[in-house]
């Protein structure tokens, strides 16, 4: 099983409600997998400052100073802003890496979620509604967002174990399936030099995207090569910076729902994450077909 | 005082009893549905506020007609046995799943796998149908207006599936006795599976259950049949090195 929802907003008038609109669709799926629920928000760039999302199993004592002493080490301003056991520390966009690299020398607890210019990821064990009102993802704002509610088939129920998988900046990554081949494509990468920090099939998926557009390839180009290059059952939704994409495997048989209307497009596991949306009863619904990639960019 | 009774029973019978599911758990739906027996004045039946709901009238076993005002999820009439359901909307995954009889017409599409393993009645899909379209039918009669996707009427062994749109890829695959109808393209045809001569009693055959699938200004003529070519059944030993 497992639950997946995506939402790609067109009406600006409407960013407001993202995190609302999106918690919503991610807990009316909440019997399609207990195990962990995560949601990636996209929020409105600032031009200026870049954001890393962490977590820790002992916040309390993690977070504590670590903006000053970072600030400190990398020579930059920076903030963080603490939700439960998460936090987003924002600094320079060109200290990103600088950071990352600093933060785990720092404190080697810490579990880094993601990282970019406008992306916030927040996941944890537990149910949606659990996961949403933990790290109050209702009052979010962002242009496009996707969630997942899982049922664990492919690795341990953890944290690190949830999804949304992040591996590029701004990139990420849901899946309802399971990979057949993920070892063979992680060996294949980590040769490459992609870092790895699970043994789920799915942050695999999530590296082959981030190194097929590390090499120039567009969202759709790099959808287009999963088709090949991963062998199994897949519904992938896929978030980057300004974009938005669906592919299912040829197959086909984990269930997929889309909507759009002049306001947004939106996915949907099923039916059921889509009927509260604003002017559904008119939107334009369909099943995304078998081997086709569909994205769609700001 | 007997043409009061008289006149209460016809207000009965003609109102539909209307259930909705924005009020009550689908589970009172269902369960009222299965406690009908023969003869109940309850004949018709409106369910509202549907949105997704999985299993949607499953299991009714009485002649009653049953309108569903929206979309369904999963299974919606699945094992139906009589009835008479319309989903004014568009199906999820497995509608009219193991039907036995009776009828279904879905006003809008319908995922994978709509009227898989049926064993008779009628469904009717006014739109499209994704994937696995009649998979391993047993006697149903699938009549979808648009087109339907991959693996449709896989190992189907009776019955007959009508399309009037295009089929998707390994259409047929492994196919036994059913009868399969395309008016429009197909993919490709699945193991087994090959077009066959429309003969007189497949055309008058075809008309009959057009029409009673409502189905206007199609002619049986403009279809091509399909089905088993029967080099399945028996195992070839000249295969044997494949094993």
């Amino acid at each position: 099983m497992c639950g997946i929802v995506g939402l790609f907003l067109k009406d600006k008038s409407l960013e407001p409600q993202l995190g609302s609109m999106l918690s919503q669709m991610l807990i009316s799926l909440s019997d399609r997998g207990p195990d962990s629920a995560g949601i990636a928000i996209y929020g409105t760039p600032s031009g200026n400052e870049a954001k890393i999302t962490m977590q820790s199993a002992k916040p309390e004592h993690d977070f504590r100073n670590l903006d000053a002493e970072l600030a400190k080490a990398i020579g930059a301003p920076v903030s963080i802003a603490v939700k439960s056991t998460h936090a987003v520390i924002r600094t320079a966009p060109g200290k990103i890496e600088e950071a990352r690299e600093t933060i785990q020398a720092l404190r080697p607890d810490i579990r880094i979620m993601g990282a970019g210019d406008v992306v916030e990821i927040y996941k944890e064990v537990g149910l949606p509604e659990t996961v949403v009102d933990r790290f109050d993802v209702r009052s979010m704002t962002g242009t496009h967002g996707i969630g997942h509610t899982r049922m664990a088939t492919e690795s341990a129920v953890t944290t690190m174990g949830a999804h949304p998988f992040s591996t590029g900046a701004d990139q990420c990554l849901v899946h309802n399936g399971s990979l057949s081949n993920h070892n063979n494509v992680r060996r294949e990468l980590i040769r490459e030099g992609m870092k790895f920090e699970t043994e789920n099939d799915t942050e695999v998926a999530a590296a082959y995207l981030s190194s097929q557009m590390a090499h120039g390839k567009n969202l759709g180009e790099a959808l287009e090569g999963t088709l090949s290059d991963l062998d199994g059952f897949f519904t992938f939704v896929v978030g980057t910076k300004n974009g938005f994409g669906v592919v299912r495997d040829p197959i086909a048989c984990k269930p997929a729902v889309m909507a759009e209307t002049d306001q947004y497009v939106a996915f949907g596991s099923e039916y059921r994450a889509l009927t509260k949306l604003p002017g559904i009863d008119n939107a334009r619904v369909w099943e995304p077909e078998p081997a086709t990639v569909y994205f769609w960019e700001h | 005082m007997p043409a009061i009774n008289v006149s209460k029973a016809l207000d009965q019978s003609h109102a539909s009893r209307v259930f909705d599911l924005a009020e009550l758990p689908l589970r009172e739906l269902n369960q009222a549905l299965h406690d009908l027996t023969p003869g109940s004045n309850e004949t018709a039946w409106e369910v509202l506020n549907p949105k997704g709901s999985h299993s949607v009238a499953v299991g009714v076993d009485q002649p009653v007609t049953i309108d569903v005002r929206g979309s369904v999820g999963y299974y919606c009439g699945g094992m139906n046995d009589g009835s008479a359901i319309t989903v004014h909307g568009s199906a999820g995954p497995g509608v009219g799943e193991n039907m036995m009889s009776g009828s279904i017409t879905v006003k809008g599409d319908a995922s994978q796998y709509a009227g898989a393993t049926g064993r008779g009645g009628l469904l009717v899909i006014e739109g499209n149908a994704s994937s696995r379209c009649g998979i391993s039918m047993k006697g149903i009669d699938i009549v979808v207006h648009g087109n339907i996707g991959h693996m449709s009427a896989f190992m189907a062994q009776s019955g007959n599936l009508v399309v009037l749109g295009d089929a998707g890829d390994a259409l047929g695959d492994s196919i036994y006795e059913a009868r399969l109808f395309v008016r429009g393209k197909v993919g490709s045809l699945g193991a087994d599976c090959i077009a066959k001569e429309m003969r007189p009693e497949h055309l008058e055959f075809l008309q009959g259950l057009l029409d009673r699938a409502g189905v206007t200004g199609v002619k049986a003529a403009e279809f091509t049949r399909y089905g088993s070519a029967r080099t399945l059944y028996n195992f070839n030993i000249d295969n044997a090195d494949a094993y």
